[in-house]
């Protein structure tokens, strides 16, 4: 959490794993037009790769991968993807919500509906995995210089 | 057949559910709190629902399990009853 | 934490009645991917157009997406998704405003 883990193997291993696990999470948030998956469920698996990262290499050490300090502007921007296309189509006389009524020319509404729904899935990829990630830093940070006690070996 | 798979994942549900709450150790409870929402996600799956069984595997079993774990870290590890 | 044996024995018998009730409710709901069950009706008890025989019959047409889990959550019913972003937002949010030290606090 904290500090950097004291094994070799599970340093290594999450390192390994980690990179898979974020890209099979793009790869669900990109093809959940066609096997199942979606956005919650990608940026779920993105936010678990950071995690990954965040309980073996210590807080400090991984930054760089997702700072803390872009984690929750991150999450608001991913909101407000989702919840801004919705005013956008009000502005087009459309309902909230209904992507069809964007006039996009050389586009039928049915194609527009399925960009639509791919720009709502990365905004929800976006909140739910910076959100997440948020969520766990915040949970982790203490001003505490000792730890609690966590009996022999504590939890790294 | 898939009878057969659905009842030993209820009886590993019930399993892990003691389990998490009957153990001294709140580690123990957070990782058999990981693995009954992986059997959920099983169950599902086997329901034919492969979305939600997705988002449960997902949340249930990763997600809940590391924030569990941060959590046990900022307080106590045993529990007192 | 001690509990008399009357308030113990309670708890178990308000469990098990809980159990019994439970699994009657689920023993008589229609049985699984039964076609002849009410939320699956292209007309409703109510006489309206049902919701779900809608959706499976036309999400390919209304948004050229072969998956329609995808659409009904994207599409179709995408306040209900908007409210689950919100959700972890707002928890996001709370664990802000609660928890984090800014970095002059810290010392």
């Amino acid at each position: 959490m904290t500090n950097p883990s004291q094994s070799l193997i599970i340093k290594m291993v999450s390192r390994t794993l980690a990179a898979f696990i974020q890209v099979f999470g793009l790869y669900v948030i990109i093809h959940g037009h066609y096997s199942p998956g979606g956005g919650f469920q990608g940026g779920a698996l993105l936010a678990a790769g950071v995690l990954l990262i965040r309980m073996t290499e210590g807080r400090e050490a991984s930054q760089p991968t997702l700072a803390t300090a872009i984690a929750t502007p991150l999450a608001s921007l991913g909101a407000v993807i989702f919840a801004g296309l919705g005013v956008v189509i009000l502005f087009f006389g459309g309902n909230y919500m209904d992507y069809g009524a964007v006039p996009v020319p050389g586009m039928e509404p049915a194609m527009i509906r399925y960009y639509g729904i791919l720009i709502v899935e990365v905004g929800i990829g976006l909140a739910v995995m910076t959100g997440l990630v948020s969520i766990f830093d915040d949970m982790v940070r203490t001003n505490r210089q000792s730890g609690p006690d966590l009996g022999k070996g504590g939890l790294s | 057949m898939n009878w057969i798979l659905e009842i030993f994942l209820d009886i590993l549900l019930i399993t892990t559910a003691i389990v998490a709450l009957q153990a001294k150790d709140l580690i123990t409870s957070a990782v058999a709190t990981a693995a009954f929402g992986f059997t959920v996600a099983l169950l599902f799956i086997s329901m034919g629902a492969i979305d939600v069984g997705f988002t449960e595997a997902v949340v249930g079993a990763g997600i809940v399990g590391v924030f569990f774990v941060a959590a046990i870290y900022r307080t106590t590890r045993k529990t007192k009853d | 934490m001690k509990m008399s044996k009357g308030k113990k024995l309670l708890g178990f018998a308000s469990l098990l009645a809980l159990t019994v009730l439970l699994l009657v409710a689920v023993d008589s709901l229609p049985k699984r991917g039964l076609p002849d069950a009410p939320a699956h009706q292209v007309i409703n008890a109510a006489g309206n157009p049902g919701a779900g025989a809608y959706f499976i019959r036309s999400a390919y047409e209304d948004a050229a997406t072969p998956n329609m889990v995808t659409v009904v959550l994207g599409d179709y019913r995408s306040f209900d998704t908007l409210g689950e972003v919100v959700v972890v937002f707002a928890a996001a949010i709370a664990c802000y405003l609660i928890l984090r030290r800014r970095e002059d606090e810290e010392k």
